[in-house]
């Protein structure tokens, strides 16, 4: 399943999507210490998989949260991105 | 004298009384706790064996417990008989007795899987007091998913909301909406309140109570059509939850997106729970394996 994360505003709407179907299979989760912040957390999911999530605390403030990683300019790799070697996590923006 | 409630749904239980339970190798349940109805469904070697639906009350532990107990009625079967349980919909971390609480939208998938066939790829599950598009595989296993904003338009307890107005029974909602010689403009989509106060004003105007029905069920259709097309309907589509049993609503939704719903012969209510009591197997088989 493709979980979307984020949010909304007057200029559109933004996700981080992570894909769960190739989390499944990953055993690296390099999710949990690739992004600075510590957002991602593994967990069980209803079909017993597990697979990795934005943590809830983090849910709602995905904007100021992801902001350090998204210069306006020179903007460099994402950090969660390339260490998700499942290639599982996408970000809309 | 007392009122008549004019939304009070049927509540029933049902149980196969052909299948002997004793004996077989895997008692599973499944308990959908939503937020205006809740069902127990309990299967036997995967096979349907009883169910109850009842209306959710104020408690949900013991909202739980009655539907439970209710579908357990004249089965000569307890809870301890009972392998596995899952507890699911709104109310599904307080289902005392669960062995696990699983979403909703992956329990409706399923069940709708089961109650539809392989072949459903999109499930609206039309609830109590929130609708869902769901996208799911072959397995029922959900891959997309959308919800509605949070207002009963477009759900169970709008229509009960005009079924009280009108002075009509819930059930017949379906057939008078068709005793239109013209399809109505749909009322407000925006809005339970809205819609009731534009239905009171029609109903001043001398528009007869059956095309003020025929005007909400259109409206929502609309409002539930529009929630489709944002994440796209793909074949086969089914039509799950309580309004699912509207008819007056479906074919509307039909004549909107111009795709026929499967049609089943069992209670569409019932879905959420009989996800339940299928991932209820799945998991007790899974920990034998282990």
């Amino acid at each position: 399943m493709k979980a979307n994360y984020g949010y909304m505003d007057g200029s559109g709407e933004f996700y981080i999507t992570i894909d769960t179907d190739l989390c499944i299979e990953c055993a690296d989760h390099g999710c949990l210490e690739g992004c600075p912040k510590g957002m991602f957390a593994i967990i069980t999911d209803d079909y017993d998989d597990e697979v990795a999530e934005i943590k809830g605390e983090f849910r709602k403030k995905i904007k100021y949260d992801c902001a350090d990683c998204k210069p306006v300019a020179d903007r460099p790799p994402l950090p969660c991105v390339e260490a998700c070697t499942a290639g599982a996590i996408v970000h809309s923006w | 004298m007392a009122e008549k409630e004019f939304w009070r749904w049927k509540e029933y239980n049902w149980h196969d009384e052909s299948t002997d339970w004793n004996g077989c190798d895997t008692i599973t349940a499944g308990v959908d706790v939503g937020s205006v109805s809740s069902q127990a469904v309990i299967m036997v070697d995967g096979k349907l064996y009883a169910f109850a639906s009842t209306r959710t009350g104020s408690d949900s532990p013991e909202s739980a417990h009655k539907a439970m107990k209710w579908a357990l009625e004249d089965t000569g079967m307890t809870l301890d008989d009972i392998h596995y349980k899952v507890g699911t919909g709104y109310g599904r971390v307080n289902v005392p007795f669960a062995d696990r609480a699983i979403t909703e939208i992956a329990c409706h998938a399923r069940g709708g899987n089961h109650m539809y066939g392989s072949s459903v790829r999109t499930i609206l599950d039309m609830g109590g007091q929130d609708c869902k598009a769901i996208h799911c595989d072959e397995r029922g296993k959900v891959t997309n998913f959308l919800m509605n904003d949070k207002c009963a338009a477009g759900t169970g307890r709008g229509m009960e909301v005009f079924a009280d107005l009108l002075s009509v029974p819930i059930e017949d909602i379906g057939d008078l909406s068709f005793q239109v010689e013209k399809e109505p403009p749909p009322v407000s989509s925006t809005c339970v309140v809205f819609a009731k106060s534009e239905a009171s004003g029609l109903l001043r105007k001398g528009w007869p109570k059956n095309k003020v029905i025929a005007a909400y069920c259109n409206a929502m259709a609309h409002r539930v059509v529009s929630l489709l097309e944002r994440i796209g309907v793909e074949k086969d589509f089914a039509i799950t939850g309580g309004i699912g049993k509207n008819m007056g609503v479906v074919k509307r939704i039909e004549g909107e997106l111009g795709i026929e719903a499967l049609k089943t012969n069992s209670d569409t209510q019932i879905a959420g729970a009989l996800g339940g009591a299928l991932f209820g197997k799945a998991l007790l088989e899974k920990s034998r394996k282990k």
